[in-house]
């Protein structure tokens, strides 16, 4: 009884172990995921993107 | 001739909240940039996407209201707009695959870290709709209600989507199923790890 008990309780230390390295693992993706978004948001922004946006508005005032 | 242009503008008002309207585009123009990126993995079509949304926003403007949440809305019109063109392209999957694949390649820097490549690659591996879910609510910061409006779908869904997705990245990247050469199995997963830790360190 003693015995089952102890494999119990260390089978379970070792799937609260495992259950630990999944969440530390989810967390790195996470981490790397916003990074990767991140990067991108501060590039800065091509001419391109205000200058179309510039001729759109002149072309609002014009119509 | 600026006050004839001037005089032939609808109302002051309208003029008003033009510029509110616009300054607060220009500001989600990054975030545009950014999720365009992660569809369409490549950077120049992603930036053709992000001028599209840009515009049809623009165009738009008058049947948003002012205060209500500006980036779930424009991302909602990149997302349509990403999808319709899509499905005008039968061979955009094959591009998806090629595009994923230029942008290993194009890394270069011998110093810079594996880890986000792998990332990439993995994600490219995805269902376009776990994919797309996993980056609004993982990279995006939207909560799963807002997930839900931009994709049009129920938050029950887009929980699913999201859990799903993380799943399957993370197995992907421990299995090394995507099989890049001369890397052996759970590298990228390792390094990942490595590069948060570091990551995290540096914070």
């Amino acid at each position: 009884m003693g015995m089952i008990e102890h494999k119990t309780m260390d089978q379970r230390r070792k799937g609260s172990a495992a259950l630990d390295e999944a969440r530390l693992r989810q967390q790195a993706i996470g981490v790397k995921l916003r990074q990767m978004f991140d990067d991108v948001v501060s590039e800065p922004v091509p001419d391109e993107f205000l200058d179309i946006l510039r001729r759109a508005d002149r072309a609002t005032g014009e119509s | 001739m600026a006050g004839e242009e001037k005089s032939r503008r609808e109302t002051p008002v309208d003029e008003a909240r033009d510029t509110i309207f616009k300054k607060e585009l220009v500001q989600l123009i990054p975030h545009l940039r950014a999720f365009a990126r992660t569809l369409t993995g490549d950077p120049t079509a992603a930036d053709d996407l992000a001028q599209d949304a840009m515009m049809k926003a623009w165009d738009a403007r008058a049947s948003f209201q002012l205060g209500t949440n500006m980036k779930a809305w424009t991302f909602m019109i990149l997302r349509n707009q990403f999808y319709s063109e899509k499905r005008r392209s039968w061979r955009q999957s094959q591009l998806d695959q090629e595009a994923a694949e230029r942008t290993l390649v194009a890394v270069d820097d011998p110093e810079a870290p594996v880890a986000l490549d792998e990332l990439r690659l993995g994600l490219s591996m995805l269902p376009p709709e776990q994919r797309e879910a996993l980056i609004l609510v993982g990279a995006g910061g939207f909560a799963y209600e807002e997930a839900a409006d931009i994709c049009g779908c129920a938050v029950g869904t887009v929980k699913s989507r999201v859990s799903r997705a993380r799943k399957a990245l993370q197995l992907i990247l421990e299995d090394g199923s995507y099989d890049r050469d001369g890397a052996s199995a759970g590298d990228a997963m390792r390094s990942i790890l490595a590069d948060a830790e570091r990551l995290s360190t540096v914070r």
